[in-house]
């Protein structure tokens, strides 16, 4: 007993945490006939009529639980489904003083305990510039034009009931915001991955081709090279898109989203999808697509989400999300309960296409391993990797080291800081580190 | 039959795609040909109503005029309750104006961006293009009535905003016919570079922008004793590990780690209770401006009731000031009008204000 108060990293919790960290003290302070009776309490919990002592096994195989013994709830009685009771501590949450105004703000997405490559719907994270609206689907329109006439034969509106009759396409991308991890440009400022990488989502998106909607109006693709997206939020917020991306077919106009229409945080009815690029073009709530023969300057191209450089110029149209990743478990703000074996897993994207290969380092960077990529390793998607570890219980440096089908390698800090200085705010791509100290718990360290 | 075998295809990815295009596959004459019935052309008052974009070459610019003084008035009116009466404060929004120069409106580069004498970057030592301004404002402001200002208006504040940064006198009227001349005198209007890898589209030698997606930073993948040793750069300050709460309960209790405690191990998680007033409050914006027990852009809630408490006529006159907007009761920053509450809903929040805002 007297192991687990030096240890308390390495606490062993008894099956179903029957026992509070006071009454572990309490036990491990000599009061056994205390343990006795919490066993006893947590029987008595169960309505069983007959108590199992420890020493014959787990309470829980020795006693059958309320649910294997009583009828359970029926069919649609909750007709839209809802997690566990169970996991209500995985959410999306704000940053506490990143921005004043909820409307203008951001919530991240709890990467720490997510599986696989797609976001649940619900925990998709949010980025607002005037707030989100749950527009009816049936007063929404698309529109088409151009900046001028000469541009497309016809300007063009579409309802919802138009565009879902046209021939769809399903994909799953990554969006990731372009101030993903932004607040660590400079040096550690939050203590989880949910605050530091948590702008980053992936769904199966459905929706029309852009091109197909573009064709349909005679767009002249000589000529319109650019095009406008705008929502229909108090924002109207706009972005550039390259034609060419909407020529190759990737640009979508999306309404659906893990097999539901889109959640109007992230756009309902309808939103586009342009994969590999930053959020912010991924405009919500969009109502127009203007082709033009220039570039726009909207603020969100001109004012924000451009990057200062260390000669006090700022890149402009910045839009692709270069290869990056991140060990999610186990990350920052948690504590690993005992030495042995952990499967490491973490996630890696490139907005250039596939992830090739993610390598994992323990000591800092010093050593590699490549990491298992566990499919689907799809284009402009988050791809998982996990890798086997057995903790020896002393330090660690976990990093991860994302390489994309160009053959693009992700930056450290060193390299990333040699080029774009310390000020920038978008498009941090750095390998990030956490650190794991004898106790367990992991937390943010930069490496450079 | 060809709709179904190119809408299969588009599943298969970008390759095909790309290959079908360079194949020469018309998927412009396919879709035409199969659309039919879906879609109607745009009447011209509906794109008139939608198409308010104005371009770098003024390409969408409305027809109108306004002065400085007009537009100090409207600002005041309208812009000041977030962005303070000179376009300078830092409290809901990064400030407008500020760390611009008159030498920097000779050369169009800021100088305090790469001198660092910058404390905080603004809207005008960034912008390099004037049309930006313009369509925002008309676009998205004022925050909670946006696509509200008339053009008129719309020149007028931005002006005011020219005004103070001192890059027009007191007596200057912006129009369309002079804003080209004011592109001239933007401070870092030659502040932008887009010779860089994350635009997706063609390089500047190829008619597009960017370099053609060429990346910045040449890493490479050694796998063994890359380097001599691991150099911690930065940790995470102590302040850091609680500003977020207790990470233990953003963490599932069950599975291989646990949420770190934060708050020690004696915080227990206190039950909050619904409070659908405060969700009221928190989901209109209130709570932005003002605190429960405190002060924030505006009074505290528990100051506008020292102040209201006992009077007979305070709900209705409290109401009337919270929809209409109100300046110079407590301070220079005055409140914004809020059209985008109804009736019952200011009436639910003047009555939880004055019954002590719990």
């Amino acid at each position: 007993m007297g192991d687990i108060v030096k240890q308390p990293g390495r606490l062993r919790p008894a099956p179903e945490n029957f026992l509070s960290e006071e009454q572990v003290k309490a036990v491990a302070a000599g009061r056994r006939d205390f343990l006795r009776k919490s066993f006893l309490a947590a029987g008595a919990a169960l309505s069983a009529p007959l108590v199992a002592r420890a020493s014959e096994g787990d309470a829980n195989i020795l006693q059958n639980p309320a649910w294997t013994t009583s009828l359970g709830q029926p069919v649609a009685a909750r007709p839209y489904g809802m997690p566990s009771q169970y996991e209500s501590q995985l959410l999306r949450r704000e940053s506490p003083g990143l921005a004043r105004v909820g409307g203008a703000s951001v919530s991240f997405a709890p990467l720490q305990g997510l599986f696989g490559i797609i976001t649940p719907s619900g925990l998709h994270f949010e980025r607002h510039h005037q707030g989100w609206h749950d527009i009816d689907p049936s007063k929404h329109r698309l529109m088409v034009n151009g900046s001028d006439d000469s541009l497309l034969k016809k300007a063009k509106v579409y309802t919802l009931d138009e565009l879902m009759r046209l021939p769809s396409a399903s994909r799953i991308h990554f969006i990731e915001c372009g101030a993903n991890t932004g607040l660590e440009w400079g040096n550690v400022a939050v203590p989880t991955v949910q605050y530091t990488h948590g702008m980053i989502s992936c769904s199966e998106f459905t929706g029309v081709p852009l091109k197909y909607l573009l064709d349909d109006c005679g767009v002249d693709y000589k000529k319109a090279r650019y095009v406008l997206a705008e929502g229909a939020d108090g924002s109207s917020m706009t972005r550039t898109i390259p034609m060419e991306m909407v020529e190759s077919g990737e640009v979508m106009v999306a309404y659906g989203q893990n097999g539901e229409m889109l959640r109007p945080e992230n756009g309902y009815p309808l939103r586009l999808v342009v994969p590999g690029v930053q959020g912010v073009s991924w405009v919500k709530w969009l109502r127009r697509i203007e082709v033009g023969d220039m570039p726009y300057a909207t603020k969100d191209e001109a004012v924000h989400y451009i990057d200062l450089l260390p000669n006090g110029l700022h890149r402009q149209y910045s839009s692709i999300q270069e290869a990056k990743s991140v060990i999610t478990t186990p990350s920052g703000g948690q504590t690993l309960l005992d030495k042995g074996f952990y499967n490491v897993s973490g996630l890696a994207w490139s907005g250039r296409g596939r992830i090739k290969q993610v390598d994992v380092s323990f000591d800092g960077g010093i050593n590699w391993q490549t990491a298992r990529l566990e499919g689907p390793v799809q284009n402009k998607a988050l791809t998982r990797f996990n890798t086997n570890w057995v903790w020896d219980g002393k330090p660690a440096i976990l990093q991860s080291r994302a390489i994309d089908e160009t053959g693009y390698v992700q930056p450290s800090y060193g390299q990333l800081r040699a080029v774009r200085g310390t000020k920038s705010i978008y498009h941090n791509n750095a390998i990030q580190s956490w650190k794991v100290i004898e106790s367990g718990e992991v937390s943010n360290v930069q490496v450079l | 039959m060809s709709r179904f075998f190119n809408a299969s295809l588009c599943r298969r990815g970008t390759k095909t795609l790309l290959v079908l295009a360079v194949a020469g596959v018309s998927s412009a004459a396919l879709a035409v040909d199969h659309f039919s019935g879906v879609g109607r052309q745009a009447t011209p008052a509906e794109v008139k109503a939608w198409d308010i974009d104005v371009r770098p070459d003024f390409k969408g610019l409305p027809k109108g005029s306004g002065s400085v003084d007009q537009g100090q008035e409207l600002f005041e009116a309208k812009c000041a309750s977030c962005h303070g009466t000179f376009g300078e404060s830092n409290e809901v929004f990064t400030p407008l104006v500020g760390g611009t120069t008159k030498d920097d409106m000779k050369t169009g580069r800021v100088k305090g961006l790469s001198s660092g004498e910058l404390p905080q970057r603004t809207t005008f030592t960034k912008v390099a293009t004037i049309s930006t301004v313009f369509d925002y404002i008309q676009r998205a402001m004022p925050w909670t009535a946006p696509k509200s200002l008339k053009p008129d208006e719309v020149y007028a504040i931005l002006a005011y905003l020219l005004n103070l940064s001192e890059m027009v006198p007191g007596d200057f009227v912006l129009s369309d016919k002079n804003i080209a001349d004011v592109q001239k005198l933007l401070p870092n209007r030659h502040g932008m570079t887009t010779e860089h890898g994350l635009w997706p589209g063609a390089a500047a030698a190829k008619g597009g922008i960017g370099n053609g997606g060429k990346p910045d930073t040449q890493n490479k993948a050694c796998m063994k004793n890359c380097k001599p040793g691991a150099v911690i750069g930065s940790t995470l300050p102590d302040y850091a590990r609680t500003a977020h709460g207790e990470l233990y309960d953003q963490n599932r209790n069950f599975g291989p780690v646990r949420g770190t405690r934060t708050l020690g191990a004696d915080a227990v998680a206190a039950p909050v209770a619904a409070n659908p007033n405060l969700e009221l409050a928190t989901k209109n914006g209130c709570m932005a401006c003002h605190g429960l027990n405190a002060k924030i852009v505006g009074p505290g809630y528990n100051e506008v009731l020292a102040r209201y408490q006992g009077q007979a006529d305070a709900e209705g006159r409290l109401v009337a000031k919270v929809k209409a907007g109100g300046q110079g009761v407590w301070g220079s920053v005055p409140m914004p009008p809020n059209g985008h509450l109804k009736d019952e809903e200011l009436k639910t929040l003047v009555k939880w204000i004055l019954s002590g805002a719990k």
